[in-house]
């Protein structure tokens, strides 16, 4: 047990990149979901079936194989590329890998969410406002979009919670996150247990942090109304 | 880094003919993966459905440890609950020495003790919602017809509350499908497990991958037309008319 705390700086740094890995996934997720939601709300038939092939396609494959697929196909698409160009070799890291796969599925999650949210903003709002004169982008920016950011909370509560406990299987592919560096320590300690138990109540803790800061944050998008708490 | 020497075919297109030699391995994939995730989801229902009850009813010192086992194995990933169990307890002699020993050092009964764990904190949640936001009039009505408390419960109060809870199961039984797939991770040879050895025996990169999503994706499809069907039978009531 003295050993996890010899190790608690090296589990920290897993830690870091385990936070880091789910922050730059979940930017990359709001990116694709609203590229997603603006697709499938605005585009001709082409882009609407592309949006809709792949929100079903992620929803249907588990996160580990789609992080393989990625990690290793990927790997043989780039070298086919750079083959045939006659580029110097380009090696995908797990790191990179974890955050584009994990970007890429909960993105499909966040399309709907963030679709759903617009859907739920009366459209009289945007009448208002466009009678009122405002243009297109003002509407957007002063009127719609605080709404849609209140109603789409919970949802992306929700794909935070879930994306950071995915991040776990990065450690497959050899990524010295939270987890692997578990593994390595238990293995070079034999004690499996207390290293793994020192990782299940980080990710408790990282949890209980995320609920705490993103109920503050719902709160202040909730002021002004009837059910404000 | 030299180029490796794999690529000489320009192997962009998929090696159907491997995946169609060693199909008996995908389906002996798919099987494992059915019965451990249908099994998980099974013990896990029978852990949830007191469980879920006992949290709605607030029953005392019961209920917040309830809370606490479904904070933890909500709080945090499958994967190193998985771990836990099938790497971390045989650090200990004890457990090394006891009768348990025989099924803690399977894989295969570690998954299905992990997986049924995680499904029965995930399903007691939904269970509790699902109970209670029971409507009051309905319990009401059961008691005005002289029902006693335990009839309340197994005629009223429980098949309601599992019709509502209908929808959010079938979100539950699909993750827990995609979630069973680290289980190739301690080498079960579930449908990933499959793919990972036929790509690791031709010196694949996608092929076995590409097979495994594709199985993934159609039996997710099975599950999702099912709770439809399910949804449709027994929310009938619910549907717009």
């Amino acid at each position: 047990m003295e050993n996890v705390i010899e190790y608690l700086p090296l589990l920290m740094k897993g830690t870091g990149v385990t936070i880091a890995m789910a922050v730059l996934a979940l930017a990359l997720a709001t990116a694709m979901g609203t590229l997603g939601a603006w697709g499938r709300l605005t585009g001709g038939p082409v882009v609407r079936t592309v949006v809709l092939g792949y929100t079903s396609l992620v929803r249907g494959v588990p996160d580990l194989v789609m992080l393989l697929l990625f990690f290793f196909g990927g790997q043989r698409l780039i070298n086919l590329f750079t083959n045939s160009m006659g580029l110097e070799r380009i090696d995908v890291s797990p790191f990179v890998s974890g955050v584009i796969t994990i970007g890429f599925i909960y993105g499909a999650y966040l399309t709907e969410t963030f679709r759903g949210a617009y859907l739920t903003v009366d459209t009289g709002q945007r009448e208002a406002a466009y009678a009122l004169g405002m243009k297109r982008f003002q509407t957007l920016r002063l009127v719609s979009l605080p709404q849609i950011i209140r109603f789409a909370l919970p949802g992306y509560t929700n794909v935070w919670m879930v994306l950071a406990k995915s991040t776990a299987v990065v450690s497959v592919i050899g990524l010295s996150d939270l987890v692997g560096i578990a593994s390595d320590a238990g293995r070079s300690t034999r004690e499996p247990f207390w290293f793994y138990l020192a990782a299940f109540f980080i990710y408790l803790a990282i949890t209980f942090v995320s609920e705490r800061i993103l109920d503050l944050v719902e709160r202040r998008y909730e002021r002004g109304f009837a059910n404000a708490r | 880094m030299i180029w490796l020497s794999v690529d000489t075919s320009g192997a962009l297109p998929m090696r159907v003919d491997l995946v169609w030699e060693n199909i008996d391995l995908f389906v002996e994939g798919v099987w494992l993966t059915v019965q451990l995730t249908g099994l998980a989801l099974i013990i896990g229902f029978c852990i949830a459905l007191p469980f879920g009850i006992a949290r709605a009813r607030n029953v005392r010192y019961l209920s917040p440890a309830i809370r606490t086992y479904v904070y933890a194995f909500r709080g945090t990933p499958l994967l190193i609950q998985l771990f836990l169990i099938y790497y971390g307890l045989g650090q200990f002699e004890a457990v090394r020495d006891s009768i348990f020993w025989a099924y803690l050092r399977s894989p295969w009964w570690c998954a299905l003790l992990a997986f049924s764990l995680n499904s029965g904190a995930y399903a007691t949640e939904i269970i509790r919602g699902a109970v209670a936001t029971t409507p009051k009039g309905q319990i009401e009505a059961a008691m005005a017809l002289g029902l006693r408390k335990w009839q309340v419960y197994a005629l009223v109060v429980i098949p309601s509350a599992l019709r509502r809870a209908l929808p959010q199961y079938g979100n539950e039984v699909v993750f827990m499908l995609h979630g069973s797939s680290i289980a190739s991770i301690i080498t079960i040879q579930d449908i990933l497990g499959a793919g990972r050895t036929l790509n690791a025996r031709y010196y694949l990169a996608y092929e076995g991958f590409l097979t495994a999503a594709i199985l993934y994706m159609a039996i997710t499809l099975a599950c999702v037309l099912a709770f439809r069907g399910l949804e449709r039978h027994y929310l009938r009531h619910l549907a717009p008319r």
